[in-house]
């Protein structure tokens, strides 16, 4: 660098101290005294929690096959423990030999998901997709046609079953809940009555209540002899449920579209349907992404509440697997495997979830 | 008058309808088995040694073994059997249902039970009883001394009632920690939650060996609370299925009192003594008495084992359990197991 260089008059740069990362720490981790307080007290609980959990979780944990001796030795998670059991947790009790069908269909049924996550394939077609999607999920699942061996629903078991009941309380709940959110904002009386009166009563009770009303009352009251399936009762409960709740977030949505909106409608001459369907419901639905993808999520979730009525969900699966008295001691990597199984599916709904709000609100965004 | 006529036979027609299904119901749980070609047998979700699904997701275990025996008998076929699993809330519904055809679920034979719930038990399969354990550093010899003590329990059981019982005969005013599962009970207590942990004395010892970070710094106390014959029950409605479900238990235990094993039952079969040949279906006409195959006991015997057999393998010493035989060992060894003569 020449003297003659350095005289050279040159555009002002901000100061060191509001650029790079010391400035942006200062800007954001030590604003202000609390702040600063704040951001010590966060980095002392962190470098306290995070190397014991790292530790754990990976440096001197077992990994591989391995017997539970050699997990009873050692300082950290005992991963030989879900190499031994992936299987029966991921699929309960399916048959051993034919389990590559549920691993099929679990990824068909992630496949649609992704796929139905793009907005372009948002037509009436999809609908026709995810009816093939799911008649050959139960193809694969259930058998008894095109070689595959039968095998029945009570051995149907780990992600497959959550995955199923969530997918498909999904589904169904979702028009159910337009429809009862509709019906209680109608003018007709009776239509309105039932639905107020379902939606109020189904959320009085816990979904608990509902699963055990559904799997231990009801076939006290069938004759005998006369069985429903009880993952059918199961999904069925799930679906009640999570109707009514939809029904109320979808009815918010209703009540956020100004009245200028339906007089606007009818004055252009569209009918109840094509109003609903064309104008009032786009704008209503939209407006309630976050609190539908809330209830998804929570429903994705309790889901493992049918563990209590004895469906091998993914939840009771891993309660199967560590009740083996050789790997019993190793129960919290159990646990810690399927919460993040749990997550993954959970997070990324909630990440979509933001995208779609993102996309959606292109023309509207403050 | 006509509308009366109309309403008249609407209503007899539904009564010969219902009192038609009851006559085909009435002792046709046997017959429906024999149509369906498979047993339903409702077990435990999962315990230890009792009825646990393996890696592969096969059931195990001494109660799963049961229901195998009872297959066998009935189909010559010991994997003829449908496994439900069941909780402790719902196992009596899905008997009384129909929904299984035999509770072999680690159930308490009780009068309430046996009288009130539409159910018969067949006999006792296991003879448990419950007990404490506490650390030795608490310095407490007896269940007497627990005044006022924390005492972890399972809930849905007996025990949790038992536990209530026992605190209020004795004026002890222990306060019971309620937990869903045996996990969290189980950890509650280690980490010193309670000052005392309480269920069946053939759990205790399973977890006092396989949970207890050292096992000898902690004691089981010599009282036994209660009795806990656990064993399988069948649905009231044939007593037929009743009665084979029973004499297969006996087989089993008549097995071993003859020194038959799975193992040696082909030769016993040539055996001269006439009680193991009625046993094993050489003679006389055991089985058809009961409505299934003469060789019944003998192929229940020869695919899953007599009951000491059954006993060694899931529960006994070879295994994690390591549960010793004690009141379940024949009357010969000064157990309780006691064959009704088959003959």
């Amino acid at each position: 660098m020449t003297m003659e260089e350095a005289t050279t008059p040159q555009v002002e740069r901000p100061p060191a101290s509001v650029t790079g990362p010391w400035g942006w720490a200062r800007a954001n981790l030590f604003s202000t005294p609390w702040n600063t307080f704040l951001t010590l007290v966060s980095a002392a609980v962190l470098v306290w929690a995070v190397p014991p959990a790292l530790d754990w979780l990976i440096f001197n944990a077992v990994w591989g096959h391995v017997k539970p001796e050699v997990c009873k030795q050692a300082d950290g998670a005992c991963w030989a423990f879900i190499a031994e059991k992936y299987r029966l947790i991921l699929f309960g009790r399916y048959p051993f030999k034919e389990q590559w069908r549920p691993v099929l269909a679990v990824c068909l049924l992630i496949a649609m998901i992704v796929f139905s996550c793009n907005r372009r394939f948002w037509r009436v077609w999809l609908g026709a997709v995810w009816m093939a999607g799911l008649a050959v999920f139960g193809t694969l699942m259930w058998g008894g046609v095109l070689g595959l061996s039968p095998v029945e629903t009570n051995l149907w078991g780990g992600l497959p079953l959550t995955l199923i009941l969530a997918v498909v309380g999904v589904v169904v709940a979702f028009p159910l809940s337009i429809a009862l959110a509709l019906g209680r904002r109608s003018r007709m009386p009776i239509v309105r009555s039932f639905s107020v009166a379902y939606i109020e009563l189904i959320r009085g009770v816990p979904l608990i209540s509902l699963l055990f009303m559904a799997s231990f009352m009801l076939p006290l009251f069938l004759p005998t002899g006369m069985k429903i399936n009880a993952l059918l009762r199961a999904q069925v409960a799930i679906i009640m449920f999570t109707a009514a709740y939809l029904a109320e977030v979808v009815r918010g949505g209703l009540q956020a579209i100004p009245k200028g909106q339906y007089e606007a409608a009818q004055a252009l001459g569209l009918g109840y349907m094509q109003m609903m369907w064309k104008i009032i419901l786009p704008q209503a639905i939209r407006a309630v992404i976050p609190p539908i993808v809330n209830t998804f999520i929570g429903m994705f979730k309790d889901t493992s509440l049918v563990a209590i009525v004895s469906l091998t969900d993914l939840l009771l699966a891993t309660k199967q697997a560590i009740s083996d008295p050789n790997w019993r001691a190793f129960f919290v990597e159990g646990y810690v495997f399927i919460a993040f199984i749990y997550f993954i599916f959970c997070f990324s709904m909630s990440k979509y979830s933001q995208h779609l709000e993102k996309t959606l609100r292109a023309g509207a965004r403050r | 008058m006509k509308f009366r006529h109309l309403v008249g036979a609407a209503a007899a027609a539904l009564f010969a309808v219902v009192s038609v299904s009851g006559a085909a119901q009435a002792g046709a749980t046997l017959d429906a088995i024999k149509k369906k070609g498979f047993i339903q047998c409702g077990v435990n979700t999962g315990l230890a040694g009792f009825s646990v699904a393996d890696s592969q997701g096969v059931w195990t275990g001494l109660d799963v073994d049961i229901c195998k025996a009872v297959a066998a008998a009935v189909f010559g076929d010991a994997n003829a059997v449908k496994y439900t699993p069941t909780n402790a809330q719902q196992r009596f519904t899905a008997l009384t249902s129909g929904e299984v055809d035999i509770l072999s679920r680690n159930t308490t034979w009780t009068l309430t039970r046996d009288a009130s719930l539409g159910m018969m038990f067949t006999g006792v399969t296991y003879y448990d009883g419950q007990g404490f354990m506490v650390p030795k550093s608490a310095k407490i010899k007896s269940a007497k001394e627990l005044k006022g003590a924390t005492v972890c329990v399972q809930t849905g059981t007996t025990t949790e009632l038992n536990l209530a019982d026992f605190a209020r005969a004795n004026k002890l005013n222990i306060k019971p920690v309620v937990f869903e599962s045996l996990e969290e009970s189980k950890v509650a207590f280690f980490g010193g939650r309670c000052k005392a942990y309480t269920t069946d004395a053939s759990g205790l010892a399973s977890i006092r060996a396989k949970d207890a970070p050292n096992p000898d710094d902690y004691i089981i106390l010599p009282e036994l609370i209660s009795k806990e014959p656990l064993g399988p029950a069948v649905r009231r409605d044939d007593v037929e299925w009743f009665t084979l479900v029973k004499w297969v238990l006996y087989a089993l235990g008549e097995a071993e009192e003859s020194g038959i094993t799975s193992a040696n039952v082909n030769e016993m079969k040539s055996s001269a003594d006439p009680n193991i040949q009625r046993l094993l279906g050489v003679s006389g006409d055991m089985g058809q008495k009961l409505g299934i195959d003469n060789a019944w006991a003998f192929n229940a015997i020869k695919q899953v084992g007599n009951y000491g057999e059954i006993f060694e393998r899931n529960v006994g010493q070879k295994t994690p359990l390591r549960l010793a035989r004690g009141l379940n060992a024949t009357w010969k060894n000064g157990g309780l197991m006691y064959a009704m003569p088959v003959r």
